[in-house]
């Protein structure tokens, strides 16, 4: 089951890491994507340019919860708090909008450097607990960041802050057409979910699966855990910063609710729902959640109890599913 | 994790996606006009948007379910005033539904985040309420109508009132949102006395005790507030409660005293002064046919929101009429609108040029009728044929 | 300000303290000996506000208002335990969040779809409409003099209960080691059905007293439930003691920020700019206040957990 290339440092016999992708289903990735390229064309043939936007919601929620799912399911820090990171990227377009930039793509890459910072920043402090600390303390610090945007009148505050149009892309590309946002948003969420598949295969990515095993025989064979886990946090960060950057573009619409524990806490769900640790755990999780959500709204104002119910009938009778993945409850983390 | 699961996970969102296209390829309509209604009936503004809900049901008997007649589907869904799930929503109605016309959303908050994708869309928005400065100025678009009134000018009003009156030591207290700074913005541009302080509190707030207790502190001779909805009712009663009636007059916009308010508060709301644009013992026909019925579909005198909400039904119907039902030329339907021709319930307006109405503004006092309800009495017109202080600076023509 | 003014305000911080302390002692009971982190907390707050309020409406009784939100928030809770909080023994905390966070969902909507979408109004009781004069030239409303006495005399009686009688015992056993209470004995699975019915109880009634002066709507538990979760981390998970001081910090920095920071403030920026900033102090210096505390002590100020 396990083909690892190189051998570890130390040669000490690592645990059992997620198999590499079988060579047979290397055709799947492309297909899909092939797929979601041709939607728009569909769509729009079929009059229902509505689900272009639905799709690329989904899509930037895949990314955000894949970067959750890395740091839950490979790192094993139960973050409560990564809205937050979806926040800091969206209110950076905000703040760089109002500012006058007009260029998305440095305003994108600021949104990812400035999420990254905001991280490295908070995983500095929330690092160095464990357990249910740990998730109060990612809580604690999303929810600060909820009061301070709330709070920031020039940018809209509770109300929220209106762009008033996409920031160009260049390239004779018209941001304002919603097949191009689109297809840049499938672009670019192809690209950062691919580099996170690799970054999990890769060294780094196995030795933050092996310190969610047992962090302490990481630290006895020599690994910086904690700087290792700084940078998953900072990596997951940076993703969901894209993620919220690119909301916010489409949108064209950005509150301080984007940021509220309880999307963290949604953000969770689609990682659960998907399946923790695998693959395709974010992706799927997005795509059950808000696709259920979407379809139940077109029915009932309440869509919520059906959705609450499932949640509940998986927790308690999915328990094999979970059970392939067990956070490690001894050895300092409680 | 069982074979089961798996093929269950995997089922899922194909199942997902099946039935997501299934819903969509539901029959489209071929005809009929469509009104997308954003309703608050959760959040905090879930009293007067109740008003407004029975406003447009009422308009819609009447009418027959047709605009201008011909068919009309009125899709009327809660966004519990929340700029964020307002704008989704708004968005699913362009794209999904796409309606030619929007209404509903009681705050300015809402109405200023939906407005621009739908001035983008070229879809009308008649405001059943909220006339946020900034559309009426510098954001001013053609497709937005401040059918209502604009904020500052109910303020503009009792400010003058207060002005007359000679209070000297007037206290603030306003919700934190745009349409409660609005206001005070227009409060403060008639009323030329001492303002002691200028408290904003949260919106939805429901306990105001340490509000009173600041209040009672600073000794002032009236209290200018404006707490729409479950708010001032609150409030209202709070500030009875806490002894402060017999020292301080209270001074408010018609939002702090209307239908919605009265009942939940009763006798201690005798003798409150209030302006509006209208009142229900206006006196035109439209108006009077109008009162009657609401009491007889609803059992109660019927409040501003209500009769915000039924005028811009009116409102639509004439212009669909006017334009014999093509709709789709927006332009034409925005021509329309801007003429403003029907009988509207609060007696002749015309609109400025920044779509916003030029109307009367009136004194009304809370008192008993002859058999016994409590309800609001109108005095005396403040201002006639008022337009809003913000007209020169929108740039339209 | 006044020394009255401030005493007057103090009084108000401690009565929201004593509030939040109520639903915080079930929340660290429940945390502390079953380790189960229960998102469904501040729900069972928000359906006591909302049995408090009809029952009000309908019957005219505060006191059965309050006894029947109290009723029914133990019975719902004992049905729960059975059924779904029982299997969440044990579990990855994670599965615990699935699965309250969709008992959050659930009861959200359950109550839209009974009462619908509109806040109800929950009347304060007709006896307690008044003023009390306090001290001279300070009427303070009656109905908060009965939240705080309320909340004090539950700190009295749970503190009776934890630290002097039979099944405080077992419970202070089973939070500061639960696998030894387990070895010596102790039916583990009794006391946590008595802890978690004790828990939903405790918010029942801080729903029905805080119905008259919150708005009931859903979603009123998803606002409670941080302050109350962050109360129970600075207190120390499983300490009654721990949550009934934090609370009282907490509620005291509340009432800073919203209270005596807007005054200040107004001197020196824009109203509007004032007002907000007053709340974004209370939140944030709650946090902080939590941050700091697990720098110095990491298991909460009067964490029971043994060495």
């Amino acid at each position: 089951m396990n083909t690892l290339t190189s051998p570890a440092p130390g040669g000490a016999a690592l645990a059992a890491v997620p198999a590499a992708p079988p060579a047979r289903a290397w055709w799947l990735p492309l297909v899909l994507l092939l797929v979601l390229a041709a939607l728009p064309t569909l769509a729009q043939a079929a009059g229902l340019e509505f689900y272009i936007g639905l799709v690329r919601r989904i899509l930037l929620f895949a990314l955000a919860a894949a970067s959750l799912n890395f740091l839950i399911g490979d790192g094993g820090m139960i973050a409560l708090g990564h809205a937050g990171f979806i926040g800091t990227g969206a209110y950076t377009v905000v703040a760089l909008t109002d500012f006058g930039v007009q260029s998305a793509w440095p305003i994108w890459a600021a949104a990812m450097a400035v999420s990254a910072l905001a991280a490295v920043a908070i995983g500095a402090i929330s690092l160095r607990t464990r357990g249910v600390y740990f998730i109060m303390i990612t809580l604690a610090f999303a929810q600060m960041l909820y009061y301070v945007c709330m709070t920031q009148r020039q940018w809209g505050g509770e109300d929220g802050y209106t762009l008033p149009m996409r920031p160009q892309l260049g390239f004779g590309l018209d941001a304002q057409n919603e097949a191009v946002m689109y297809q840049v948003v499938l672009a670019l969420v192809a690209v950062a979910w691919g580099l996170l598949d690799r970054l999990r295969g890769s060294r780094f990515g196995v030795a933050v699966m092996g310190i969610r095993d047992n962090d302490v025989r990481m630290q006895a064979l020599g690994y910086p855990v904690y700087r290792l886990r700084l940078v998953a946090f900072a990596i997951a960060g940076a993703l969901a910063g894209l993620s919220g950057a690119l909301l916010a573009t489409c949108n064209s619409f950005v509150s301080p609710s984007m940021m509220h524990w309880t999307e963290s806490a949604m953000l969770i769900v689609m990682v659960i729902l998907g399946g923790l640790g695998q693959r395709w755990g974010g992706p799927v999780g997005a795509l059950v959640w808000l696709g259920l959500a979407e379809t139940l709204r077109q029915f009932t104002e309440h869509w919520q109890m059906p959705l609450g119910v499932l949640l509940v009938a998986v927790a308690l009778y999915a328990p094999a599913g979970l059970a392939t993945f067990r956070l490690p409850r001894r050895g300092g983390a409680a | 994790m069982t074979r089961s699961l798996s093929s269950l996970r995997a089922a899922l969102p194909t199942l997902a996606l099946a039935t997501l296209t299934a819903g969509a390829a539901l029959p489209a309509q071929a005809a009929p006009i469509k009104v997308g209604i954003a309703l608050d009936l959760s959040g905090a503004f879930a009293v007067p948007g109740a008003e407004a809900r029975d406003g447009f049901t009422l308009a819609l008997q009447q009418l027959g379910g047709k605009l201008g007649g011909q068919p009309a589907e009125f899709l009327m869904t809660d966004m519990g005033g929340s700029p964020d799930q307002a704008k989704q929503l708004v968005d699913r109605f362009v794209q999904r539904d796409k309606i030619d016309f929007f209404t509903g959303p009681i705050a300015s908050n809402v109405t200023l985040a939906v407005a621009p994708s739908l001035a983008a869309a070229k879809v009308p928005y008649l405001s059943a309420n909220a006339g946020p400065s900034q559309l009426a100025g510098a954001q001013c678009n053609p497709y937005f109508f401040g059918t209502a009134y604009q904020n500052d000018q109910f303020h503009e009003a009792a400010g003058q009132f207060a002005q007359e009156r000679n209070f000297a030591k007037v206290y603030i207290l306003s919700v934190n949102t745009p349409g409660g700074k609005d206001g005070i913005t227009g409060f403060k541009r008639r009323y030329k006395g001492q303002v002691v302080d200028e408290v904003y509190t949260k919106l939805g707030q429901i306990d105001y005790a340490n509000e009173l207790a600041a209040l009672r502190a600073a000794k002032p001779q009236a209290l200018y507030f404006f707490l729409p909805g479950s708010m001032g009712v609150n409030f209202v009663r709070q500030f009875v409660a806490a002894g402060l009636s017999k020292d301080i007059t209270l001074v408010s916009s018609g939002f702090s005293a209307d239908e919605d308010i009265i009942p939940g508060v009763g006798e201690p709301m005798l003798g409150l002064f209030n302006t509006a644009h209208w009142a229900h013992d206006l006196d035109n026909a439209p108006n009077k046919a109008f009162v009657a019925a609401f009491r007889k579909a609803y059992n109660r005198y019927p409040s501003l929101y209500a009769a915000q909400a039924y005028d811009a039904v009116l409102a639509m119907n004439a212009a669909v009429r006017d334009v014999k039902g093509k709709v789709d030329d927006r332009a034409a339907v925005v021509a329309a609108l801007a003429k403003a021709n029907y009988a509207s319930i609060r007696g002749p307006f015309s609109y400025g040029k920044n779509h916003f109405p030029v109307e009367n503004f009136y004194l009304r006092m809370i008192s008993r009728t002859p058999d016994g309800v409590i309800t609001n009495r109108t005095l005396k017109p403040v201002f006639e044929k008022y337009a809003d202080a913000y007209a020169a600076q929108c740039p339209m023509k | 300000m006044s020394a009255t003014l401030i005493f007057e305000q103090l009084l108000n911080g401690a009565g929201y303290g004593l509030m939040l302390f109520l639903i915080a002692a079930g929340l660290t009971l429940v945390f502390g000996i079953m380790d189960v982190m229960n998102l469904a907390h501040g729900s069972l707050f928000m359906l006591g506000a909302y049995v408090a309020a009809l029952v009000h409406v309908h019957t005219g009784s505060f006191a059965l208002a309050v006894a029947s939100a109290i009723g029914t928030m133990a019975v719902l809770a004992l049905l729960l335990e059975t059924t779904v909080v029982r299997r969440l023994y044990g579990r990855d905390h994670l599965v615990q969040v699935l699965a309250t966070f969709g008992l959050i969902l659930i009861a959200d909507d359950a109550v839209k779809m009974l009462c619908g979408p509109a806040p109800l109004l929950a009347p304060t009781p007709a006896a307690f409409a008044t003023s009390v004069e306090l001290l001279p030239g300070l009427p303070y409303p009656a109905y908060r003099l009965l939240i705080l006495a309320t909340g004090i005399a539950v700190a009295l009686g749970l503190y009776a209960l934890v630290n002097h009688s039979r099944m405080g015992m077992l419970v202070r056993a089973g939070a500061s080691d639960r696998w030894m209470a387990v070895l010596m004995g102790v039916r583990v699975h009794r006391v946590f059905s008595g802890v978690f019915v004790l828990g939903a109880a405790l918010a029942g009634l801080a729903g029905a007293l805080m119905g008259p002066v919150m708005a009931v709507q859903a979603g009123m538990g998803e606002a409670i439930l941080i302050p109350a979760q962050v109360i129970v981390v600075i207190g120390g998970i499983g300490s009654v003691r721990g949550a009934f001081v934090a609370s009282l910090l907490v509620g005291l920095v509340d009432i800073i920020g919203r209270a005596f920071l807007p005054p200040v403030l107004r001197t020196m920026l824009p109203p509007a700019v004032a007002a907000d900033l007053g709340p974004l102090f209370s939140e944030v210096a709650m946090y902080a206040l939590m941050a700091a505390v697990l720098t110095f002590r990491p298991t909460g100020l009067f964490s029971p957990k043994a060495a």
